[in-house]
């Protein structure tokens, strides 16, 4: 498949010259390198335009003097040189950085390891004063190392928007000084389910994309759970996080399957379970135990939804009745219209088409479900598997309406055509 | 890094005080941020009825009216100006702010350094 904004993100930037390793190397460092510049400078625009120039200047040298042997050192010791010349070029920006003198600087030692404070930068990058459509973008941008136009592509924006949007936000941060630091034990139950948000909209985003010919981009889903990898070393005693990254791979191992040779999307009952990724499916089961010791979080509930399909051979032999008890537990802790309507399902599952189209229509006056295809989906399925033929036909003319992408219309249209009217 | 905490009351009781807090919450706050050493400046607005707006058109004409008027639900009841270090320390010392309860709301704003 074509398109790749990850895959591309490292071999526009590389070329041939450089192989997959080097990539790898790249990928991983550019995001420990500007964290730790913009820790120092406290500018994020200084920590990028020097961490370019030392990867700039490791394609120009790597492949004519070999890889060095501590590749991060060699590129953190690059970038800080760059920036002691650019500050001494420019003294009207270093006085502006009021927190740093060349000094500071100049005295960043050549240490073989440098300290992690990608944490930090999570953190900013998820600040609750930037704007919602920022945070993503950010993250994507200074965290996974992706250029404004694979950003922009991501999230299917036009590229001048999206650079558009990052600048106001780096603006922001300069301006309204947002710190780059670790928020204290005190401020994190309310500062980490922001960082898990902004992971998450970024999984779901490459899951189903919002608008365009592809169901799923799985590039962006794996950057996400590359992303919570890092943060799972980095934080590994919270459980959410943990709980995050079991629930993105528990979903992200059904990929192969979701989408038919034709491309149209197929449904987690037909969906042929040999093609679900057997080694990520035993990763994720590993890591759900760990998520729950304790107060179950969100993510964990999720996740051991996830964790119950992907462990059943079949939708007949799935345990409904443990997910229905999971979704009661995740309306408690996240009471929302949109969970509602997979217990509904779940319910329709456990208890019979009729006492799950009971619960979907009470829910039928929420104003956040008339727009929201999968529940006018779900109904549709429902009122078909009933034999309500006409008003079947309704809810998947509803559902079509509202679907995003080319796959689910193919399939939505499929169904339509199959109720024969 | 000096930041203009903008106090919008909300719903306002009988007494013209704001409903969810009291006198003595705002003694208590005032002397927090007077002790911690991050007070700049700081007033309390008279009531709205005492406000005049004045604009000057482009031949210098001015115009002086009555107002304005409590249209929109919030209105500047009053400000703090804090020097802290960050905006996360700006936003802490606005969430402890009384103004910030209810229906009332505080919005941060750094103040622009000309200086840079």
């Amino acid at each position: 498949m074509t398109g790749s904004p990850v895959g591309e993100a490292a071999g526009g930037a590389l070329g041939g010259a450089v192989g997959g390793a080097v990539e790898a190397v790249f990928r991983e460092e550019h995001g420990r390198l500007l964290a730790a510049l913009a820790h120092r400078f406290g500018d994020l625009d200084l920590a990028e335009e020097v961490t370019s120039a030392a990867i700039e200047a490791a394609l120009v040298h790597w492949p004519v003097q070999g890889v060095p042997d501590n590749p991060g050192a060699w590129l953190m010791a690059t970038a800080r040189r760059k920036a002691v010349d650019r500050l001494r070029r420019d003294q009207a920006y270093a006085a502006k950085l009021a927190l740093v003198h060349v000094d500071t600087v100049t005295q960043l030692s050549d240490e073989a390891e440098f300290p992690d404070d990608r944490l930090q930068l999570f953190f900013t990058c998820a600040h609750p004063a930037l704007p919602d459509d920022a945070r993503g973008a950010l993250t994507l941008r200074c965290l996974a190392g992706l250029t404004t136009p694979e950003v922009a592509r991501a999230f299917l924006v036009p590229a001048a928007t999206m650079a558009q949007r990052i600048v106001r936000a780096k603006r922001k941060i300069r301006e309204a000084r947002i710190p780059f630091r670790v928020p204290g034990a005190d401020e994190l139950p309310a500062r980490l389910p922001g960082v898990l948000q902004v992971l998450y909209s970024i999984f779901t985003e490459g899951y189903v994309a919002s608008t365009g010919p592809r169901l799923q981009r799985t590039d962006l889903a794996a950057e996400a759970i590359r992303l919570a990898r890092i943060l799972r070393r980095l934080l590994p005693g919270e459980r959410e996080v943990t709980g995050l990254l079991a629930l993105m791979l528990l979903v992200h191992a059904r990929r192969d399957a979701r989408t038919a040779p034709d491309g149209s999307m197929v449904l987690l009952d037909d969906q042929d379970r040999g093609r679900w990724d057997a080694p990520m499916i035993s990763e994720g089961l590993e890591l759900v135990p760990l998520a729950l010791k304790g107060p179950a979080g969100p993510y964990a509930v999720q996740a051991a939804v996830a964790a119950l399909h992907d462990e059943a051979a079949s939708v007949a032999t799935t345990d409904w009745p443990q997910i229905v008890a999971l979704y009661d537990v995740l309306l408690t802790l996240t009471p929302s219209p949109v969970v509602a309507v997979n217990r509904a399902a779940a319910v329709a599952m456990r208890d019979g088409a009729p006492a799950g189209l009971t619960l979907l229509d009470a829910l039928s006056g929420e104003e956040r479900l008339r727009a929201y295809m999968p529940f006018h989906a779900a109904r549709a399925d429902l009122l078909q598997r009933l034999g309500r033929t006409s008003d079947a036909a309704a809810a998947y003319a509803k559902a079509l309406d509202l679907a995003g992408t080319d796959p689910e219309r193919v399939h939505l249209r499929r169904r339509l055509r199959e109720l024969n009217i | 890094m000096k930041y203009m905490l903008l106090i919008n009351a909300g719903s306002v009781a009988g007494d013209g005080s704001a409903a969810e807090c009291d006198v003595q919450d705002w003694v208590n706050y005032d002397k927090a941020v007077k002790d911690a050493g991050v007070f700049v400046s700081g007033e309390s607005l008279a009531d709205l009825v005492t406000a005049t707006t004045v604009r000057v058109a482009s031949d210098g004409a001015r115009t002086v009216v009555d107002g304005p008027f409590a249209e929109t639900r919030e209105v500047l009841g009053g400000f703090y100006v804090v020097d802290v270090p960050d905006l996360d320390a700006a936003l802490d010392w606005a969430a402890r702010c009384p103004g910030a309860l209810g229906s009332g709301s505080v919005v941060v704003r750094p103040v622009a350094d000309m200086g840079a």
